[in-house]
């Protein structure tokens, strides 16, 4: 295997392991939220990251069962 | 109602000859482990054997039963479009990666719970907890989780109390809410317990632990004001900190601070409590969610990272494969024989009622096709179960003299090196009070006698097995301590979450009588209603501390008794189910796990409640203790006649709940009956409340490698291993950007 290949393979693993600790971890939703609400409407008004992040935690807030972990 | 018809994907296909050979192996390696697991006898044996068992079955199992499960009785139809295609909205319900939603629902179903029923298990030697995690994943706990998971998904991703109303009535619906509720108090109360009898007497362990709390509130400010939503950056800070309070807390040990942080159970019974409300009255923001993603972190972290160390250490077992307590049913850290007390105290990683909570609600709006109910619902519980193996084996490669020092009530043990010893010889093993006293030296703890629960006899099997991997003997307390860390973390943070959910629960009954209950705003409603729950949980937990017969003792077998009884209640909505939607040939599926589950949880309710056995039985324990204080008799373990009255009231309320328990599943059973009976008699008058089959234009593979067909589907379809959205039909939906690397992630 040549070294361009190697880099190419490792640049790969990388950004693979990047995207599933984002998905994972709910860091991706946000952009996740963006894609979903211009792919009606490319002029939609979407909510700051900041405003999303406190509507999801406020949600939690009022119906706790979800996002519950077991024992 | 008809049964569904086969979907084109389901036909059966032919092994190749390839095939056979690797599966042949893989049958093998699983029959070595299971033959050298059941034949040895008096010699140790290396843990490798129970790995080659329990991954040989799995693999099996994933393989041709759950496949089965998936093509022949729930007739997984991957042209049905799922709730997150059909609902989509980009939050709660969303198409999501079938590798991504596995490790969500991973760390969603898997808790201290496996870590800490076979820990006490063990007592019985490994073989009988062993058989019961490995045949008891495979026939009844993953088939539960994939079948919930299947149904729910069907539903829109209706909870199982929903379902229970929907699909048996009003009444079986209640038993299953008040069961649930009652669960809640009491696993809040047991996994409480756990870490109050780590703690006590631990400086180092509760400062650490103590720290979490000023770390968990810095992320949290982190992630609300100064940047919001960078979770990785700021759990990797969350966990470069809390490895420092756990190496910090070393030092504190060592330092004149030690006095302050070395608290007796009841102290920490009241801090417990006061930090249960607390939490769960401030805003998620604060500790709830930055607790979260630390734990989550730290519990995906030490569960690889215990894999790597039992694969590479591949330790000796020195417990017994089977002791004398499996049949006398006289065991020091739980009583009654092995049927049914093993099945009751090996819960989670064999087959878990709560699960079932988790795979109705949250994961069915998230998948992409309804053939990854298998990876999902059956690869998951699978992998918990292995997670249930690993701590099995933590303690049955320490030395069972010194396991039973440790998980015995401290009426037994006494206080000394001396008196346990003594004790430990009386149970027919050995362990010298020099070696007692080593042990509890090597972790930099004062003492280890009748820390019971199960987490401190699971962190020193863990320090072994990392200590042998990096680091040696110095490196021991630091990994009890990490491990301690590590438990107390998530139960922490499901104290909390479980106190919120239970609080939802009561606002929500109780707003049929007061309706502002039910506004979660209202915050005196808030306030009573955690109180309320704090204080039910708080009370067991007390209890717990101060029992003279030991906490774990008296309290663990009405925990899985709860959770088997959960466990009963989705079993008997799928058994419903599958008679329901015409599947009354396959009802067997679901209906033999019921009936063994019924059995088992039945029989253990009877022998708690009717028993004549003082040690087993609720009600003759009060009757003796009663009898003593009625003669003014002091009985050993109670201390005096204060002591006395602490064992009659607990008993009794032990006793009612086990009856409450089994009334409650009784109802269930009987109300799921009458449905089913129903709907064999009259199968055309049955209504199902299944969403109708709309299309699906997603494409997405089965399982966690696409096959060669699926491959070609992709393709065709312009998509990527993520799969996603036929492009015609969607431009702009589509998942497929998604990396080809990360088909091994």
């Amino acid at each position: 295997m040549s070294a361009v290949n190697t880099v190419r393979h490792l640049r790969r693993a990388v950004h693979g392991i990047r995207w599933y600790v984002r998905e994972l971890s709910g860091e991706a939703v946000y952009d996740r939220y963006v894609a979903h609400a211009r792919s009606c409407d490319p002029d939609a008004e979407v909510m700051t990251r900041r405003e999303f992040e406190r509507s999801r935690t406020d949600a939690r807030e009022a119906d706790p069962r979800e996002g519950f972990r077991c024992c | 109602m008809p049964e569904p018809e086969a979907t084109p994907d389901t036909r059966r296909t032919g092994l190749t000859p390839k095939s056979i050979a690797i599966w042949s192996l893989v049958a093998l390696v699983g029959a070595a482990g299971w033959g050298v697991l059941a034949l040895s006898r008096g010699e140790e044996i290396s843990a490798a054997w129970m790995l080659a068992a329990a991954l040989g079955s799995y693999a099996i199992a994933y393989r041709f039963y759950a496949l089965f499960i998936a093509r022949r009785v729930l007739k997984v139809d991957k042209t049905r479009a799922t709730p997150a295609e059909r609902l989509d909205n980009g939050v709660d319900f969303h198409p999501t990666d079938r590798r991504v939603l596995f490790g969500h629902h991973f760390a969603a179903v898997a808790g201290a719970g496996p870590l800490v029923g076979p820990v006490l298990a063990a007592q019985m030697g490994y073989l009988p907890g062993t058989i019961w995690i490995i045949v008891g994943v495979i026939f009844a706990g993953a088939v539960q989780d994939m079948v919930t998971l299947f149904f729910s998904t069907r539903r829109n991703g209706r909870s199982l109390g929903q379902m229970a109303r929907d699909e048996i009535g009003p009444f079986g619906g209640a038993a299953a809410l008040i069961a649930v509720f009652a669960i809640m108090i009491i696993l809040l109360a047991v996994l409480a317990l756990v870490i109050v009898n780590a703690l006590a007497h631990s400086p180092w362990g509760v400062f650490s632990i103590g720290m979490t709390i000023p770390i968990a509130l810095l992320m949290g400010v982190y992630l609300r004001v100064l940047r919001p939503g960078r979770v990785t950056e700021v759990s990797v800070l969350g966990v470069a900190l809390l490895l420092l309070a756990i190496v910090a807390g070393g030092w504190v040990a060592e330092s004149s601070w030690a006095g302050t942080f070395t608290l007796e159970p009841g102290t920490l019974v009241i801090w417990m409590i006061v930090y249960g409300f607390l939490a769960s009255v401030l805003p998620v923001w604060m500790l709830l969610a930055p607790r979260d993603y630390l734990s989550t972190f730290m519990k995906v972290g030490t569960i690889v990272l215990l894999a790597l160390g039992v694969v590479i250490a591949l330790p000796a077992m020195k417990m017994d494969a089977v002791t004398d307590f499996a049949t006398r049913g006289d065991g020091p850290v739980f009583a009654g024989s092995m049927f049914p007390f093993v099945f009751i105290t090996i819960a989670c990683g064999a087959l878990s009622g709560f699960h079932s909570l988790v795979s109705s609600g949250t994961t069915p709006k998230m998948i992409q096709k309804e053939t990854q109910v298998r990876m999902i619902g059956y690869g998951a519980m699978l992998t918990e179960s292995f997670v249930a193996i690993m701590a099995m084996i933590t303690a049955c490669i320490i030395d069972p003299g010194l396991y039973f020092a440790i998980n015995s009530p401290a009426g037994v043990v006494g206080t000394t090196v001396q008196s346990a010893s003594e004790a430990v010889a009386n149970l027919g093993f050995t362990i010298t009070p020099d070696a007692l006293a080593q042990a509890a030296k090597d972790v930099e703890e004062a003492s280890l006698l009748s820390r019971t629960g199960g987490a401190p006899t699971f962190a020193l099997g863990m320090s072994e097995i990392f200590s042998a991997v990096i680091g040696g003997t110095a490196m021991k307390a630091f990994w009890y301590h990490f491990a301690i860390m590590f438990e107390a973390l998530f139960i922490l943070t499901t104290v909390d979450a479980g106190t919120r959910v239970g609080r939802f629960m009561l606002q929500d009954m109780l707003g049929n009588v007061y309706k502002p209950f039910r506004q979660v705003s209202w915050k005196p409603g808030v306030w009573f209603a955690s109180a309320v729950v704090v204080g039910g949980w708080g009370y067991f937990l007390w209890v717990g501390v101060h029992d003279p017969l030991g906490g774990i003792n008296q309290l663990f077998p009405l925990f899985g008794i709860a959770n088997q009884l959960l466990a009963a209640v989705a079993l008997a909505v799928c058994t419903t189910l599958l008679i329901k939607s015409g599947r009354l040939k396959w009802a067997w599926v679901t209906g033999i796990p019921l009936a063994w589950d019924v059995a088992v949880t039945l029989t253990a309710s009877w022998q708690k409640i009717f028993s004549e056995d003082p040690r087993v039985g609720f009600f003759a324990q009060r009757d003796k203790y009663q009898a003593g204080i009625d003669a003014d008799k002091v009985l050993p373990p109670a201390k005096s006649l204060d002591d006395m009255h602490t064992v009659v009231t607990n008993s009794t309320v032990d006793g009612v709940l086990s009856a409450l328990f089994a009334i409650l599943i009784i109802v269930v059973i009987a109300d799921a009956g009458r449905v089913c009976l129903k709907a064999i008699r009259n199968p055309e008058g049955v209504r199902l409340a299944e969403e109708p089959h709309t299309e699906s234009k997603l494409v997405a593979p089965a399982g966690m490698f696409p096959t060669r067909e699926e491959k070609a589907e992709l393709v065709a379809a312009g998509l990527g291993t993520g799969g996603g959205m036929r492009k015609e039909s969607a431009p702009g939906e589509s998942q497929g950007d998604v990396p080809a690397g990360t088909g091994a992630a």
